[in-house]
């Protein structure tokens, strides 16, 4: 569904709920859930529809991920690291 | 004289103006609400929602007594609304809570609570004093941090959306066939034959009685028609963050989750005048005190922060009053207009529509402020 448009930068494999996904250095979790082809992101807290990742700027939070175990996170304003664990944010947190 | 197009014409559009406004319609009173604008400070759009009874009071037992009316009048006003208006204020008496951290705070408010219980006498505040177990039987789903002591815990308070309410009263007044004119900042307040000519720049309202009840606004009118209307800003800092799930059954005073989910933190008690900024200082006051309360917060993203002003008499209870030399003319001040909303629907109305004020509202006679005559 989505043409990479550079190719250059390192690879780094992050986890898309649980699946390894190759990625290049300067993605953001938000693109590498995009590219793993999860489809819907998150469930609204509202009203529990599903999401995807819109703006890819920060504005329209409908980018929201569980990254390395903390939910709600801008996945389009978090760089992809080695090992990095993506989720989706199901719903509102919950607070541990 | 000109013709009167209202009965009563009530200077303020917040959720003191408009709840007063609500009650004068269903009253069957002809009435309108004149709203400042978005320029306002509007108070009634910052707050933080509780419907609260166990802090009110300290000092003047009737405002405990009145309080309490508030609270026992809310459950029915919140019906009212819905079925009028289709608003639901989300009205929760589920009891409230003052948690305490260190064994100072817990003494502390232990000794207030039984204060303030001998003062008002039995059947007001029924506030109690809860142990560390109690309370954490009372919030199953919250890790407490280790330097929660206790609380003290009222049965009778709670909390609404205060922007649905403010919504709701504005409808219900406009569904009773009462008139909500908004962009109307008024210029003067004047005697008029038998009534009162309010001077806005777009035109003049002519009334049979005038109540001012614009918040920080008031002082300004309240001079031109003889009533005191002694009050200062007190600045209010807020935090919320993102919505959760529900984990807090019910409020803590500057700790609560609302219906939707988000986590309210407050708020600050600054005197620095007119200024509605945010400071970093005072916000990480309010976070810091919340992790200390419930530790996991520490990880929970704030998603907004605003301030507003409180509405404070010298002794921070209300004003209700008529001017001496101009009767038909009333002030109403508060801090509490959420809290108190329910017997300004219900119960000052009808004392605004008689002559003399009536006794419930003695205490909250401005002469109260006079310098005291000795001997």
């Amino acid at each position: 569904m989505f043409r990479r448009l550079d190719e250059t930068g390192a690879a780094v494999t992050v986890y898309v709920e649980g699946e390894a996904v190759t990625v290049r250095a300067g993605d953001t979790a938000a693109a590498a859930a995009l590219l793993a082809g999860l489809g819907h992101t998150r469930l609204s807290p509202v009203d529990g529809s599903p999401r995807a990742p819109y703006c890819m700027i920060g504005t329209c939070f409908e980018c929201l991920l569980v990254i390395d175990g903390v939910g709600s996170r801008q996945g389009c304003l978090v760089e992809v690291r080695e090992g990095m664990r993506i989720e989706r944010q199901k719903g509102a947190r919950v607070v541990p | 004289m000109s013709a009167q197009a209202f009965d009563v014409a009530i200077v303020g559009g917040g959720v003191v103006g408009s709840a007063l406004g609500y009650g004068f319609a269903s009253k069957g009173a002809r009435v309108v609400v004149l709203d400042e604008g978005d320029s306002a400070l509007r108070a009634s759009r910052v707050n933080f929602g509780l419907v609260w009874l166990q802090t009110k009071g300290n000092g003047m037992p009737a405002y405990g007594r009145w309080s309490r009316k508030a609270t026992e009048l809310w459950p029915d006003l919140a019906r009212e609304l819905l079925e009028r208006t289709g608003i639901d204020v989300e009205l929760e008496l589920t009891g409230g809570l003052k948690i305490c951290l260190g064994e100072e705070e817990l003494r502390e408010r232990g000794a207030m609570v039984e204060r303030m219980a001998a003062a008002a006498g039995p059947g007001v505040y029924d506030t109690r004093m809860l142990g560390i177990d109690e309370l954490g039987a009372l919030l199953p789903e919250v890790k407490l941090g280790p330097d929660v002591t206790g609380a003290s815990f009222c049965p009778h308070e709670g909390a609404v959306n205060p922007l649905h309410l403010l919504n709701a009263l504005q409808a219900g007044l406009q569904a009773l066939g009462g008139t909500l004119r908004t962009g109307s900042s008024v210029e003067s307040v004047a005697r008029d034959g038998k009534g009162f000519a309010i001077t806005c720049r777009d035109g003049t309202t002519r009334a049979g009685k005038v109540v001012l009840a614009a918040g920080h606004g008031t002082p300004r009118m309240a001079a031109m028609v003889g009533l005191p209307a002694p009050i200062k800003p007190q600045r209010g800092q807020i935090l919320v963050t993102e919505r959760m799930q529900p984990f807090m059954p019910l409020p803590a005073s500057g700790l609560r989750q609302t219906k939707d989910g988000t986590v309210m933190l407050g708020a600050t008690r600054e005197n620095v005048g007119f200024d509605v900024a945010t400071t970093m200082e005072g916000e990480a006051g309010l976070a810091a005190r919340a992790v200390r309360i419930v530790p996991a917060l520490a990880g929970i993203p704030v998603v907004r922060a605003w301030a507003g002003l409180r509405i404070l008499t010298p002794d921070t209870f209300p004003v209700y009053h008529q001017s001496e030399s101009h009767p038909g003319a009333y002030v109403a001040l508060c801090h509490s207009g959420v809290t108190l909303a329910s017997v300004h629907a219900r119960v000052v109305p009808e004392a605004y529509l008689g002559t003399a004020l009536p006794e419930i509202l003695n205490a909250f006679h401005p002469r109260r402020f006079d310098v005291q005559k000795t001997g």
